[in-house]
């Protein structure tokens, strides 16, 4: 028998607002211990929490990207139980209403090759809610210390229905669910911060059956690798069990990403009982259409619609190819950049506009350690160096020179071109002429095979020419020139 | 000047003093601790107080007045807080083990409007463990004995809050009140104590023991005292979500010009049957007959609810708790185990240690009530109760200003009768948990002795956020008694 997986995942997301979720204490990462607390934070005795609607304002807007309803009325719970990175030992989150409810996330698969584009498939989503994130333990020889300054900080649990059936998909839906948040500011996700979490419900049925098996959670799965090899293991191990004559019990597990291995949390029996019930600190949150409507006003363009649009011909798209858009599309500022530059070039030079991105650009930026934001070349100096290349007055080895100049100086590439006299010739000043007649001289045997009718002889006598020009002349010159004497031959 | 000591003096009668300048803060925190030294003994009414503190407190109120720079009616007046307040500096122990020798690093935003308004913040009084309590007798420091008889109890919780005002141990005090725990010790001490309405006063910085009914309200020797002080505490405050953007009036001359007679005046039939006291009845029946001598129009009403109250309370009121009280754990502050081998270990014993019986009570009582499975039996349907209550009131301010009723049932009862039996006392706050569970404003006004010398008081319930009508209305009887000069021999 065959089985496939059946995989639901809770992606919790912190928010990236300045203050925390119920109190004005910043939000931040790696701050000295307990040094983002007050009173609330910390849970002393009388202390009340606020709502941050900032933080309110970010979970609607991920709710938009992902298509999801947004409750007219949500409420607050508090889930109730003891740990001491909890300081109230209740957290404060949203249990039967929720603020965003549906939606789907849209996943694109790995495609049969590195260049062509794999399925897109739509996981739908259950909801989004709110909550605040708890402290962090640390486990020392001398015993177990706690910072709180994570504690408290806006904190938002995307879940999926259990749609999702192998890890590649897994995968993808954290990309894109990633890709999302960052478009619309809403998070960095820094797995390696703890700004995106992952756990899986997992189960496995035989191929046709549409009822659910035992699920087993897994957690600890803190790399989008480790969700990919988690999800893998568990399925891989769930089968097993199951091929070999047992049952699968209903259970947490931990994932170890280093080893490969998971082992048993705790089972059904020892889960908690959390207790909900409405936090009576705080009111309910209304969302009417008009707070909806101006943060849908925020909303940039979703990144699937970006690289549809980007591969789509002229005129509504720039025509690129899969590899090109793939590389431009997940960082939405280079996306950004990428059309700053094409408005300035032109749309005819969008594929050239997009290769010196990916190739030159990002190479620069990689190799001195540059952000994007603090890069000296600008837009409109790549279009111009691109144009500058399309008029033929610089060749493409040529252009590298100037683009390295640009890149570290900020020089426009006109003015680089003219200091370096990197300007090819675009008539012939008397000399080209005699070269060709030269380089056909030399060649007897190519010119006699492109005046038999091989065109692409001419290939062979262009080089010759070229170097005794030095390059500096343009290409389009030397054809032109070289056809003229062959057929005055 | 009046003939009356200086720590059995009202609010009135000393801001009228310091003005005047015929008296000087520092020599009434003198008197007020004087006093308390004297007493204090026997009334056990703190927990602790800070004499230098206050007086560098009183001192300062001096040079402000002596710069023109006074704050108001209360500035260098002493004033007194249920040691579930939070003061900045000053210990905070809700009368509980588990907060052992904690000392809160911030004010509460009511201490923040007493120091801007210059009180001279006096004492932390004792109190039913975390408001639990009718009696005072929960208290993990000691019992504090009711004034007008040392063998008996003040009520509670804000037992310390009622003893320490009616000893003369405080001008006025504030106290919190969660299901009658202002009103009932009020009317056992014969002092004035008003809950307002829910929403009008900041919770922030009070202990919370049941967050949807929990109140800071005053006690005050009078109507008109409570007025004054409830003026200086009640507001908006944004570090409260649930508090309520209302615009505050000046409760003091709504006094000035009460609302004449015709005031309708509502009896809640439900609230004169078995278990009420006869000489309360009596003297609760006089105060009636006193409002239509004045022209009230006094008719019955029916709050067919309320014999559900005690028992939605006791689920709501310890659900709310079971997770607010989660947080004292040994962890980061108060009463941590010496013995705890392990995480479980730390959790187990510091709270079986820290907290009292009673309250272990209503934890386990409240988290089983939300238990999975059993959550809408109990917690669910008392909320829809709580509804219901709500809409009794409402429906009766159809027809009527203010509702009355007696605030307890009996007067003082002695220490350690009921304290064998939880639900004989529970049954000591049937008048007053209504109020809590409809969010209602009410307030207890004294109105009579026993023949053996006991307060009473009556409870006047008033429309949401008409603290100014029913302050009128309990004008209109206290300042034509004078109950108040009847002050207990100490």
């Amino acid at each position: 028998m065959t089985y496939e997986a059946v995989i639901g995942l809770e992606v919790h997301v912190q928010i990236k607002t300045r203050s925390k979720m119920f109190t004005r204490v910043p939000a931040g990462y790696g701050e000295p211990e307990n040094t983002l607390t007050d009173p609330t934070v910390l849970a002393l005795p009388g202390a009340l929490p606020v709502m941050n609607r900032a933080a309110v304002d970010a979970i609607i807007k991920a709710g938009l990207m992902l298509g999801c309803e947004i409750a007219p009325v949500c409420k607050w719970d508090r889930k109730n139980y003891f740990y001491p990175d909890s300081p109230k030992n209740y957290q404060i989150s949203q249990y039967d209403r929720p603020i965003c409810v549906g939606g789907a996330v849209e996943i694109e698969l790995p495609g049969p090759a590195r260049n062509i584009m794999g399925e897109h498939k739509s996981i739908p989503l259950t909801r989004i809610h709110l909550e605040e994130d708890v402290g962090k333990l640390n486990h020392g020889a001398g015993g177990s210390l706690i910072d709180y300054n994570r504690a408290g900080t806006p904190l938002m649990e995307i879940v999926s229905e259990p749609a999702i059936h192998s890890a590649e998909e897994a995968y993808a839906y954290l990309t894109s669910v990633r890709n999302s948040m960052l478009y619309a500011g809403i998070s960095d996700c820094d797995m390696e911060k703890g700004q995106m979490r992952c756990d899986a419900n997992i189960s496995i049925r035989p191929v046709g059956s549409t009822a659910l098996g035992t699920k087993v959670e897994l957690k600890n799965l803190n790399s989008i690798s480790f969700v990919r090899d988690g999800i893998a293991h568990e399925v891989a191990r769930q089968i097993a069990v199951v091929k070999a004559g047992g049952t699968i019990v209903q259970e947490t597990r931990d994932y170890d990403g280093l080893t490969g291995t998971s082992q048993s949390l705790r089972s059904k029996e020892m889960a908690h009982d959390y207790r909900y019930f409405p936090d009576p600190d705080l009111m309910p949150v209304k969302v009417d259409a008009e707070w909806k409507a101006r943060l849908a006003a925020e909303l940039p363009e979703r990144p699937f619609d970006k690289q549809r649009r980007f591969m789509a011909a002229a005129p509504e798209g720039y025509g690129l190819p899969y590899t090109l858009a793939s590389v431009l599309i997940p960082d939405r500022a280079l996306a950004d950049w990428f059309e700053t530059a094409v408005k300035a070039a032109g749309p005819a030079l969008a594929q050239p506009v997009g290769n010196w991105i990916a190739n030159d650009l990002l190479r620069e930026l990689s190799a001195s350690g540059t952000a994007l934001a603090d890069a000296k070349v600008t837009p409109a100096a790549l279009a111009e160096l691109v144009k500058l290349i399309d008029a033929g007055t610089l060749l493409q080895n040529a252009a590298k020179e100037v683009f390295a100049d640009m890149f570290a100086t900020g020089e426009a590439p006109a003015a680089i071109v003219a200091r370096k006299g990197l300007a090819v010739a675009q008539t012939d000043t008397g000399e080209l002429e005699q070269w060709c007649r030269d380089a056909i001289a030399a060649n007897a045997k190519a010119a006699a095979e492109f005046k038999a009718g091989k065109e692409s002889a001419i290939n062979g006598l262009k080089g010759p020419v070229m170097k005794a020009a030095k390059g500096k002349v343009n290409p389009k010159l030397v054809d032109e020139t070289l056809r003229r004497v062959l057929a005055a031959m | 000047m009046s003939a009356t000591p200086l720590h059995h003096q009202t609010l009135a009668e000393l801001s009228a003093a310091l003005a005047s300048g015929s008296l000087s803060s520092v020599a009434l925190t003198e008197a007020v601790i004087a006093r308390t030294r004297a007493v204090e003994d026997r009334v056990q009414a703190f927990n602790s107080y800070d004499a230098e503190d206050a007086l560098a407190q009183a001192r300062a109120s001096d040079a402000r007045r002596a710069a023109g720079q006074a704050r108001g009616p209360l500035d260098g007046i002493p004033i007194g807080l249920k040691d579930v307040i939070a003061v900045k500096d000053q210990p905070l122990t809700a009368s509980s083990k588990m907060l052992g020798n904690f000392v809160s690093p911030y004010d509460a935003t009511v201490t923040t409007k007493l120091r801007d308004a210059g009180v001279v913040l006096w004492g932390r009084l004792n109190m039913d463990e975390f408001a639990m309590g009718s009696s005072t007798e929960n208290s993990a420091t000691k019992p504090t004995a009711n004034p007008y008889d040392l063998s008996r109890i003040p009520g509670g919780s804000s037992g310390g809050s009622a003893a320490a005002l009616a000893a003369g141990e405080a001008p006025a005090t504030l106290g919190s009140d969660t299901g009658g725990s202002i009103r009932q010790p009020a009317a056992l001490c014969g002092v004035v104590g008003l809950k307002p309405t829910y929403g009008l006063v900041s919770r922030y910085g009070l202990i919370a023991y049941a967050s949807s009914l929990d109140q800071i309200g005053p006690f005050a020797r009078t109507v008109e005292d409570a007025a004054i002080l409830l003026q200086v505490i009640a507001g908006h405050d944004e570090r409260d979500s649930t508090s309520f953007k209302a615009e505050i009036p000046d409760y003091r001359a709504a006094l000035v010009a009460p609302r004449e007679c015709p005031l309708r005046i509502g009896i809640p039939k439900e609230y004169f049957g078995e278990g009420l006291d006869p000489e309360v009845a009596a003297a609760v029946q006089a105060a009636v007959e006193f409002y239509k001598s004045k022209g009230a129009e006094v008719r019955e009403v029916s709050l067919p609810h309320t014999q559900y109250a005690l028992a939605a309370y006791y689920i709501i009121a310890t659900a709310e708790a079971s997770s607010n009280l989660a947080r004292y754990d040994g962890v980061r502050y108060g009463h941590r185990s010496a013995e705890a081998e392990n995480l479980l270990d730390l959790y187990f014993k510091s709270r079986a240690e820290g907290f009292g019986s009673e309250v272990k009570r209503r934890i386990i009582l409240g988290t089983y009530v939300l238990s999975s499975g059993y959550y809408d039996a109990y917690y669910g349907r008392a909320q829809k109760v709580r509804t219901l209550i709500r809409e009794d009131f409402i429906r009766a301010y159809g027809e009527v200003d203010v509702i009355l009723t007696p605030t307890s049932p009996t007067p003082a009862w002695k220490r350690g009768e009921k304290t064998e039996n939880p639900l004989s006392m529970y049954l000591a706050d049937i008048y007053t948990i209504g109020v809590n569970l409809a969010g209602l404003p009410a307030i207890s006004v004294p109105c009579g002795f026993t023949t053996g010398g006991l307060p009473i008081g009556l409870q006047l319930i008033g429309k949401p956020f008409a603290e100014a009508e029913l302050l009128a209305a309990a004008h209109v009887y206290d300042s034509a008694h004078d109950w108040v000069k009847r002050t207990p021999v100490l």
